[in-house]
């Protein structure tokens, strides 16, 4: 059976912003949906609100609608495009919820829409639990068993059935608090008790544990010919009780017996049939390590994160299938990809070990909680290709960018702190275990800890055989072929690296590179997608063309996020276009960067200097391009250039003058442009001196740091004291900058610079003043307050700067506009976050154009000319999106240090209503009517009342902790008075549990330590989807939009005095 | 533990590590894509003769069991490995890989370039190699190679061997077959009795079965020349079903003609596709040898499966007889068992003594 000859147009709804759950895994998925049913020649319509995308290119769909992903927006889009068919399944859990929902309105069915690919029917009977549940039973699938109860008798009564120990979790507590673990009567009436008290609706949910089983994932296929095949299984290292998102994952399963692997595969297969699926599908399962009881965790009837990893693990592409299922193929049909000799109807083999780390972004937030548990954490993942399990597990934890060369703890820990700590279950615990080893506790123990499969302890424990045998300054060689790198070996033997690498180069000891083939070498294939292993036969002889090397940016994480995949892959089609063959180095399976479809060659390797140059050396590329990976690929740049390396673009002594202060300095000063001053320091006591002279506030931040991490301002001696001695480990290597902190309009340009000419895109605007990180700032292209005078100060800094600093290729610049002053506050030669808004923004594809530039192709012959191009009649604004709610115990006020994950696009012709769609995007309701409630630092309030006011004609209520409620009536508003908590009735926590106001507005004492009041109302806001502001700024963003959709309501000669 | 190499005939040699027995050995060199089921592949009495190459990298991570044997013990004649795994864990458990293959004396190498191996193996047909300590002294003319036509009658038994269970019987005709094929039967709830390759049709009809399966076995069918007339008019007599070599046998017999193929099917992820309503399925294959697919439109019989990759013959029906073959293992172990319908099918077919196809069972 072909294709569908009788649908023309489909849909594809995308995933939305990057949250933590849901990352670039969708972007990979989606364009790779787009590209396979657009070479059938249907036409693809796109949707989804997230603008650093590839998927969101014009050349990705027939049209890219990117508008908010809910009801009332895709419907209209439906109605004005009018598809044949639509495909639920390929933008994650959003895509899924929201394809539902249009389903369940009638939407579908009025306008004769064909959902593609898994059915309606079977995608509820998946997500269902109850439905889930019983179609296990008929098919015999053992399920954990759970029941919810509401009382101890009651929990007492079912656990006689199912027997111990089994798990309570309170339902809608934070943070799970009152649940636990009970494996006998007297624990279970226990955490009963307190579960069901800590829970506001008294009722808990008591399930079956099966902590500590294996946890095992299928990643099956089915098309409509009940064909079933498994693309991949995956073995969690870490056992049942963390989510596999946070764990660490091997592939193919390490310790399954062939039977085993077929119980869990036939079980996996009988679902998907039983279900109907069409497409992709993921199954988790557990298994016992003591018998072969096993049972049914989750089905996710959907492409997920986990299947952008098998894909990447086994080279099945398994998005680009489910779409040609969709579209009516069947597996025998299809053509195997890689091979294009083979079926797609088969199961890849592997010849190789795959390790995936997740990627935790407690670097960002100190006061998280790190323990892992049911609800994923991780906002982004690497992985690792081996021959050995060894090789792939170390190649995996230092391409995670977690500041480790080797499993080797962040800290010294002994005896009963070590202990603790691997019992603590957190993103640390296989560092603290493989530590725990080293210091002589055995494997028994360690796995009567953690669970973790003797299997892998005992690998771990052969790598620490090896690490002793180094200290003896013995089996050098032997521990590169095992995965060591040159620095580990160094580390453990003593011997400097050079003199390593010199004993390695006498022994040719260095890797050679293994073909990814999907079939373990059966059939012939040409796949570039490599990976190094220290063995004997090469496969990635160099093609003799000329090549250029693009770096990628690693792990997705706070601060660096997907834009620069985007970036790399536009770079990555100007090389090919300029007719070299481009070169990937990167280490993320979830993004367009890694998909072996879009590079010549494609590297999985980690961003390391040894790894890096190992490449350089087998392909000996042309030069290589830094720039676009952020600033992962950046740190390699000195190294690369050492090794007599050209770095494509802005040298590296212009990159170094950007990130050197005084060297920036200098710069700025030759070329006339005013920045705050500062000055970098090296000691405590520097640090005071220049406060000092300088003026408070100032804005202190470590060098060389990615997003702003641990950057602060400071209002007095005495904190900055405390910060200087807490928050930074200052020496002569690693400096601090100081600043003036000059509260203004923040303003942010992208440039492409060639040496000659300078584009500036577009300058955009921040809503939120100096002080909120970039990234979490909401920014409005073009701007809506600048002047046009200011406006060309940007414009001739930017022009100045670049020609100045010689840049080639991209550039960011952020300033700072306090009245007509305008001070440059940072400068980045290379590729930014918002390098995708703006390319998608004005239409110059920047990434591309800078990086034909560098290869030659000048701005000229590009067509364009120095200056800024013009600006659009309409407003595009790009609002940042937040995991709060994954990540407890997280302050959500903004400040200097980015905490924003994700980002999503709001478009329309005026600024209120482009805001609203980017609000609406970011998953906020704006509310209509309501009650607002202000609890205000003393130096906000007379602002807030301004606030308060607009809030108050717009018919909210308007609610008040005492000082601001004071104030407000003191200025003839009427509030009324909520109190503290404890204090009196009502209390702030009331009026937000009980869901009485809709909205709070909270700002913090300037350098004031969060107070806990103030922590916990922004986290129960959290909790309960409550909008909560801790920027004035964003407030007064957010009134002009209400303002906008509300007819004014003033009463006949209404009293100015009391409105003003 | 010390060097060794596997030096090829035509000229290769990839060094390793050496374990299991201290014996040189020789063979041909084969390889399994196969990521889980190591023992059960080594015990295979099909490997008989041969070196096998594990493509998947590391082996004997759950260790040996003593459940997992598909014959009294190893067949192969040696292994490679990429890694071998000296610590093992699992419930069932009893021993370590490298352990196991030193009590059966059997020879291995790990520490090898697998890869590099299958690269070198799949390009030509037949690859004769020899484990060794000392490559320079290595001879090809003077080494001994396991002899074809003693292949199968190593594997088999030397007197039938019955096992009551219920109804139907059936005789398995035994060219080294896997314990699986045995268990299937078993398991379905038949009477087993399992015979020499060369027992005579007046010998099976003495047994009086109400059908017959001809096993797997190593080698080339043609070996087995001899046992074509008896097989001839064995399955004339009784319905029957072939798998693997017993495949092999069935089509020689009635005149088709095989050949070697490059490089074989050797894995747990073989497509096949059922010609009569085009469904494909996940076959565990191991087989060197193919049915020329011309050659069967002179035998009375019609293609049924077929592989999905190279178009070969994976199995065929007699256009009269209740009489199916399939190349592939509806066994498994290893590999998936999602065609053990073909059993089913089979035993039907002999309970309600019919003619009916054996392969239209649910699929």
């Amino acid at each position: 059976m072909p294709k569908r000859m009788d649908i023309e147009k489909i849909l594809v709804v995308g995933s939305g912003p990057i949250i933590i759950g849901q990352a670039a895994e969708f972007d990979y998925a989606g364009t790779q949906a787009c590209q396979a049913l657009k070479e059938e020649g249907y036409t693809v319509i796109l949707t989804n609100s997230n603008p650093a995308t590839i998927m969101t290119d014009e050349t990705t769909a027939d049209r890219v609608y990117i508008e908010p992903l809910t009801k009332e927006f895709i419907a209209s889009i439906i109605r004005r495009e009018r598809p044949d068919g639509i495909i639920a399944t390929l933008g994650g859990q959003t895509g899924l919820n929201l394809v539902m929902e249009l389903y369940d309105s009638g939407l579908l069915e009025e306008m004769n829409i064909e959902l593609l690919g898994t059915r309606m029917d079977a995608i509820k009977k998946a997500e269902d639990r109850e439905a889930f549940r019983s179609l296990m039973h008929e098919l015999k699938e053992p399920v954990a068993e759970s029941d919810i109860i509401h009382s101890v008798e009651e929990a007492e009564a079912f656990v006689s059935q199912i027997g111990y120990p089994v798990i309570v979790r309170p339902a809608y507590t934070l943070g799970g608090t009152g649940g636990g673990m009970a494996d006998s009567e007297a624990e279970l009436r226990d955490i009963t008790a307190s579960g069901l008290d800590a829970s506001p609706v008294n009722q808990c949910l008591v399930e079956k544990s099966i902590a500590g089983f294996k946890e095992i994932e299928y990643e099956v296929m089915r098309d409509k010919k009940d064909q079933a095949i498994v693309v991949c299984n995956m073995e969690n290292i870490d056992p049942v009780g963390i989510h596999t998102g946070d764990s660490i994952v091997t592939a193919p399963s390490q310790t399954l017996t062939d039977t085993e692997y077929q119980l869990l595969r036939n079980a996996s297969l009988r679902i998907i049939r039983a279900l109907g699926i069409e497409g992709g599908c993921n199954v988790q399962c557990a298994i016992d390590p003591d018998s072969e009881q096993y049972y049914i965790i989750e089905v996710n009837p959907r492409v997920s994160r986990s299947s952008a990893l098998a894909s990447k693990a086994t080279g099945y592409p398994i998005a680009k299938l489910s779409a040609k299922i969709a579209a009516g193929y069947t597996l025998d049909e299809l053509t195997n990809p890689i091979t294009k000799t083979t079926s797609a109807a088969f199961e890849p083999s592997l010849d190789y070990v795959v390790t995936k780390w997740p990627r935790f972004p407690f670097d960002k937030f100190d006061s998280a909680n790190r323990k892992l548990g049911s609800q994923m954490k991780a906002t982004g993942e690497v992985m690792a290709l081996g021959r050995t399990l060894l090789e792939s597990l170390l190649k995996a934890v230092r391409s995670a960018e977690i500041d480790c060369f080797h499993l080797l703890p962040p800290e010294a820990l002994f005896g009963e702190e070590l202990k603790e700590k691997i019992l603590a279950q957190d993103d640390e615990r296989l560092l603290y275990v493989a530590e725990g080893l080293r210091q002589g506790v055995s494997p028994e123990e360690i796995h009567l800890w953690t669970g973790i499969d003797y299997f892998y302890l005992w690998e771990l424990e052969r790598m620490v055989d090896i690490e002793k045998a180094l200290r003896d300054k013995t089996r050098l060689v032997e521990a590169k072929k095992e995965g060591f790198t040159t620095k580990a070996v160094s580390w453990f033997s003593g011997i400097p690296e050079k003199e390593l690498e010199v004993i390695y180069s006498e022994n040719n000891v260095r890797p050679v590179f293994k073909m990814v083939d999907t079939c373990a070498g059966e059939s012939a294939s040409s796949t570039p997608y490599f990976y190094s292993t220290y063995e004997e036969e090469n496969e990635a002889s160099p093609s003799g063309k000329k090549s250029i090397l693009v770096l990628g940016s690693g792990p997705i994480r706070i601060g660096q996020g997907i834009e620069f995949d985007y970036a790399t892959v536009h770079t990555v089609r100007a090389i090919r276009d300029a007719g070299y063959e481009a070169i990937v180095i990167n280490n993320n399976p979830e993004t367009v960067s890694t998909d072996f479809e879009l590079s010549d060659r494609l590297y999985f390797e980690p961003l390391t200097e040894e790894d890096v140059l190992h490449v350089v050396e087998n392909e000996k590329p042309e030069g290589v391009f830094v720039q676009f990976g952020g600033q992962t690929a950046l740190n390699l740049a000195a190294r690369l250039e050492q090794e007599g390396i050209p770095i494509l673009g802005t040298t590296q002594k212009q990159l170094d003058t950007c990130e050197d202060r005084d060297k920036f300095e200098a710069a700025m000063n030759k070329h006339g442009i005013p920045q705050p001053p500062g000055k970098t320091i090296f000691s405590t006591s520097e640090a005071m001196k220049t406060a000092a002279d300088i003026g408070y506030p100032v804005l202190l931040r470590p060098s060389y740091v990615l997003g702003g991490r641990a950057m602060q301002i400071i209002y007095h001696p005495d904190e900055l004291l405390d910060y200087m001695e807490k928050a930074v480990k200052v020496s002569r290597d690693h400096p601090v900058l100081i600043d003036r902190y000059i509260t203004g309009q923040e303003m942010e340009v992208d440039a492409v610079c060639d040496g000659e000419t300078v584009v500036i895109p577009g300058i955009m605007e921040h809503i939120e003043r100096a002080g909120v990180h970039s990234g979490d700032s909401t920014a409005v292209y073009p701007p809506q307050h600048a002047s046009e005078k200011l406006k060309q100060k940007v414009i001739d800094y930017t022009i100045r700067l670049a020609e100045g600093l010689d840049v080639r290729g991209l550039m960011n610049i952020q300033f700072v506009a306090s009245g007509e002053e305008l001070y440059v506050i940072e400068v980045n030669p290379r590729s930014s976050r918002t390098v995708p808004f703006l390319s998608k923004m004005t239409g110059m594809n920047m990434a591309q154009a800078a990086a034909k530039a560098v290869l030659g192709q000048s701005l000229a012959s590009q067509g364009y000319t120095t200056g800024c191009l013009p600006e659009p009649d309409d407003v595009a604004v790009k609002v940042p999106v937040f995991s709060f709610r994954k990540l407890r115990s997280v302050d959500i006020t903004l400040g200097p240090e980015m905490k924003s994950t994700g980002e999503v696009l709001g478009r329309d012709k005026t600024f209120e209503k482009a805001l609203y769609k980017g609000l609406t995007a970011a998953g906020m309701t704006v509310p209509e009517t309501g009650n607002v409630l202000f609890t205000i630092a003393d130096c906000d309030k007379q602002e807030a009342l301004r606030h308060a006011r607009r809030f108050h004609s717009l018919g909210f209520g308007i609610y008040a902790t005492p000082g601001t409620a004071a104030f407000f009536e003191n200025n003839g508003l009427p509030a009324v008075t909520i109190y503290k908590l404890g204090e009196k009735s009502p209390d702030l926590l009331q009026v937000i549990k009980e869901g009485t106001c809709g909205m709070i507005i909270n700002t913090l004492e300037p350098g004031g330590r969060p107070a806990r009041d103030g922590f916990r109302i922004r986290r129960e806001a959290v909790e309960r989807g409550i909008v909560c502001h801790t920027s004035l700024d964003t407030t007064g963003a957010l009134l002009q939009v209400m303002e906008s959709r509300q007819f004014a309501l003033e009463p006949v000669r209404g009293k100015a005095g009391v409105l003003q | 533990m010390s060097t060794g190499y596997i030096v090829f005939e035509t000229g290769e040699i990839f060094e390793g590590e050496w374990i299991g027995a201290e014996v040189e050995t020789s063979g041909e060199v084969v390889f399994n894509t196969g990521m889980t089921g190591y023992q059960e592949m080594i015990t295979d009495p099909s490997y008989k003769g041969q070196i096998l190459t594990y493509s998947y990298p590391l082996i004997g991570n759950y260790g040996a069991n003593g459940i997992d044997n598909e014959s009294g013990s190893p067949s192969v004649q040696g292994v490679l490995t990429g890694e071998s795994c000296l610590d093992y864990c699992h419930f069932e458990a009893v021993g370590g890989f490298s352990d196991y293959l030193q009590q059966h004396g059997v020879p291995g190498l790990t520490g090898v370039d697998t890869r590099a191996v299958v690269k070198a193996v799949r390009s030509r047909p037949t690859v004769r190699a020899v484990i060794t300590k000392n490559p320079d002294t290595v001879s090809f003319e003077e080494t001994e190679f396991p002899d074809g036509e003693s292949l199968v009658p190593s594997v088999s038994v030397s007197e039938p061997h019955h096992t009551s269970g219920g109804s139907p019987h059936v005789v398995l005709m035994d060219y080294g077959h896997k314990h699986s094929i045995y268990h299937a039967l078993i398991d379905a709830g038949c009477s087993v009795t399992v015979m020499p390759y060369n027992s005579s049709a007046e010998a099976v009809r003495g047994v009086n079965p109400d059908g017959v399966l001809f096993s797997n076995g190593p080698g080339d069918p043609m070996d087995l020349e001899e046992q074509f007339e008896n097989i001839r008019s064995i399955t004339k007599d009784y319905p029957s079903l072939g798998i693997c070599l017993g495949h092999q046998l069935i089509a020689l017999a009635y005149g088709a003609s095989s050949e070697k193929m490059l490089f074989g099917h050797r894995g747990s992820n073989h497509p096949v596709k059922y010609l009569p309503d085009g469904s494909v399925h996940m076959t565990s294959q191991n087989h060197g040898y193919v049915i020329s697919e011309n050659s069967l439109d002179s035998t009375p019989f019609q293609p049924t499966f077929i592989n999905v990759n190279d178009k070969s013959v994976e199995g065929m029906k007699h256009k009269e007889l209740p009489v199916e073959t399939v190349q592939f293992h509806p066994e498994a172990h290893p590999g998936p068992s999602d065609t053990h319908f073909i059993f089913q099918s089979f035993i039907e077919a002999l309970t309600t003594g019919g003619r009916k196809p054996c392969t239209t069972a649910s699929l």
